[in-house]
């Protein structure tokens, strides 16, 4: 695997032992990582896994109630949220949402909207967009800005197969071509981007965090995925030994029941031997093969 | 000319639409419509208070709503009850709480019709300064507010990402409500200053192609309205305030006829797109 890792760089962000505390519950706690320029980190987890709430810590949206976030000073950062519902009574084209944040010259905003793909959808009011292609609307809202971060929440949702693949090609030529780190956020848990340097599964804290293992390696899933996914998509293979119950405590593997994880827990690499799947999602990784391949029929 | 007191109407009618259409954009588009009928109810607990205290009318008026929508903000904030049982009891006990405050002061007699729906024909010269300067403060003030403004409605988070401070604007825009509120009373009262905010608004969106330009059409609509009520309001015997309402209505009802526009887009909005 190459390796892509940026050490002599100062990071763009460096979130140190980040708690978020909502109505008398941690939302999230001891989340510790750093974007640095021309680094990709995808956060993966269930849903109200704190995934969310740590890019918008990170962003600044929310403060943390322990921890640090420190940002590069004059950090430039791009936007885009999980979700948006803007009212059928504003007027808003997808050239307006362009300058929603700051003024930006008409060559900078035909560049942008040429990047993610949707010039010719320049005087569309945004309401009338598809999924996709309020996607890409918002992407090239936050890329024309030039950040020196990017922020992605779930940028894929709503998209389908091939429009995944497609997004996650914009995502990385936009990478190759303005070195901005990338924090990604994806509610897929095992199959991830395949430029991530970094994957970092979350539940309420950091399970686990490792480097994906390219989807190309494993002849099954390159004939599955097909070959343009291969090389866009990679294969996260992790396991967890410890469960997260409906009541926030935390089940361990031996059975034990406690309010915290142990400090060790769950920092399993991807090479760790035979995947044991977390309770939580069981079945999707063991099932992968047979359902991939019904629902790729099906197609 | 300022001695006619129709002309005197007018100009402080258009100066008042001119203000309340691009607050009125925001108040249909951040969808606070009741919100801004709680804070034009609870004008009433404020010209109370200033007559039992004896305070300037629009200053009393202005801290009571300004003071109210902040309550309204932190209780939302707090959770529990949802802002719409919220805005329901402070809407309507502000307005109770006045009417009752103002029944014990039998020692003052006070035209309360004239407060609910507003006596625009007894616009005097002061008033008239006072509904011009304050209106250009407002103007002024979300000029400078609009991209932050615009971008918290389009999306807080993002405002909040890339450095807007949302919540600050929110903020100002509220205090804003607030003295257009203070300045509305008199002309079309308490009951029907949302008309002037709502109505404009709604009528402008379907020539707008922008945010900004729907703010300046709300502007021109509701002056229009203001011209067009007033003139009926003399020529029918009619109250001015509630004339005034129903000509931006009429205005409104206008803009839904389909006319000029082609098939295409009518059928786009059949299907709810």
């Amino acid at each position: 695997m190459l390796d892509r890792s940026n050490a002599g760089e100062v990071p763009l962000i460096t979130l140190q032992g980040v708690g978020v505390r909502r109505n008398h519950r941690w939302l999230v706690r001891d989340v510790s990582f750093s974007v640095s320029p021309r680094e990709i980190v995808t956060l993966i987890g269930p849903n109200g896994s704190g995934k969310s709430t740590t890019a918008k810590t990170a962003t600044g949206v929310l403060r943390p109630d322990e921890g640090r976030v420190e940002k590069r000073p004059g950090l430039r950062i791009g936007y885009v949220p999980q979700k948006l519902s803007i009212d059928r009574t504003l007027p808003l084209t997808v050239e307006r949402l362009m300058t929603l944040t700051g003024n930006l010259s008409r060559k900078e905003i035909d560049a942008a909207l040429g990047a993610a793909g949707v010039a010719h959808l320049a005087k569309a009011e945004v309401q009338n967009l598809s999924g996709g292609e309020f996607q890409r609307a918002l992407l090239a809202r936050a890329i024309a800005r030039k950040p020196d971060l990017l922020v992605l929440d779930e940028p894929v949702q709503g998209v389908d197969f091939n429009g995944e693949i497609a997004l996650y090609e914009l995502i990385r030529t936009i990478r190759n071509e303005t070195g901005c780190g990338i924090m990604l956020i994806s509610h897929d848990l095992h199959v991830v981007m395949a430029e991530t340097d970094t994957v970092i599964c979350m539940n309420g804290h950091v399970c686990c965090r490792g480097t994906p293992a390219m989807v190309t390696q494993s002849a099954e899933y390159s004939r599955l995925f097909g070959a343009r996914a291969a090389g866009t998509l990679a294969f996260y293979n992790h396991s967890h030994d410890h469960t997260h119950l409906p009541n926030g405590r935390v089940l361990h593997a031996d059975g034990q029941v406690t309010d915290r994880c142990f400090p060790g827990d769950g920092h399993h690499g991807p090479d760790c031997g035979e995947p044991r799947v977390h309770l939580m999602y069981k079945g999707k990784l063991q099932g992968m093969p047979g359902e991939i391949g019904e629902s790729a029929d099906a197609r | 000319m300022l001695d006619d007191f129709f002309i005197r109407a007018m100009l402080a009618g258009v100066g008042l639409a001119l203000t309340t259409g691009p607050l009125g954009c925001f108040i249909i588009w951040r969808r606070m419509a009741y919100f801004g009928d709680t804070m034009a109810h609870s004008a009433l607990l404020g010209i109370a208070l200033s007559l039992l205290l004896d305070l300037n009318i629009m200053v009393s008026v202005f801290i009571v709503a300004a003071v109210i929508s902040l309550l309204l903000i932190a209780l939302q904030r707090r959770g529990g009850l949802s802002a719409d049982a919220l805005l329901g009891i402070l809407s309507h006990a502000t307005l109770a709480i006045g009417l009752v405050i103002v029944a014990f002061m039998t020692w003052v007699r006070v035209d309360l019709l004239g407060f609910l729906f507003g006596d625009i024909l007894a616009v005097s010269k002061s008033d008239l300064a006072t509904i011009w300067a304050g209106g250009a403060v407002v103007l002024a003030a979300v000029a400078l507010l609009w991209r932050p403004l615009l971008a918290s409605t389009v999306s807080p988070d993002i405002a909040e990402a890339e450095g807007l401070h949302p919540e600050r604007a929110k903020l100002l825009f509220m205090l804003l409500m607030a003295l257009v509120i203070a300045i509305a009373m008199k002309i079309v009262g308490i009951l029907l200053i949302t008309s002037l905010l709502v109505i404009p608004a709604a009528a402008a969106r379907r020539f707008a192609p922008t945010p900004e330009w729907m703010a300046v059409i709300a502007s021109l609509i509701g002056a229009a309205a203001v011209i067009g009520g007033l003139y009926g309001s003399m020529n029918y015997d009619t109250p001015s305030g509630p004339s005034i309402a129903v000509a931006a209505l009429v205005i409104f009802l206008v803009t839904l006829l389909p006319l000029g526009r082609r098939p295409s887009e009518q059928a786009l909005e059949r299907e709810g797109r």
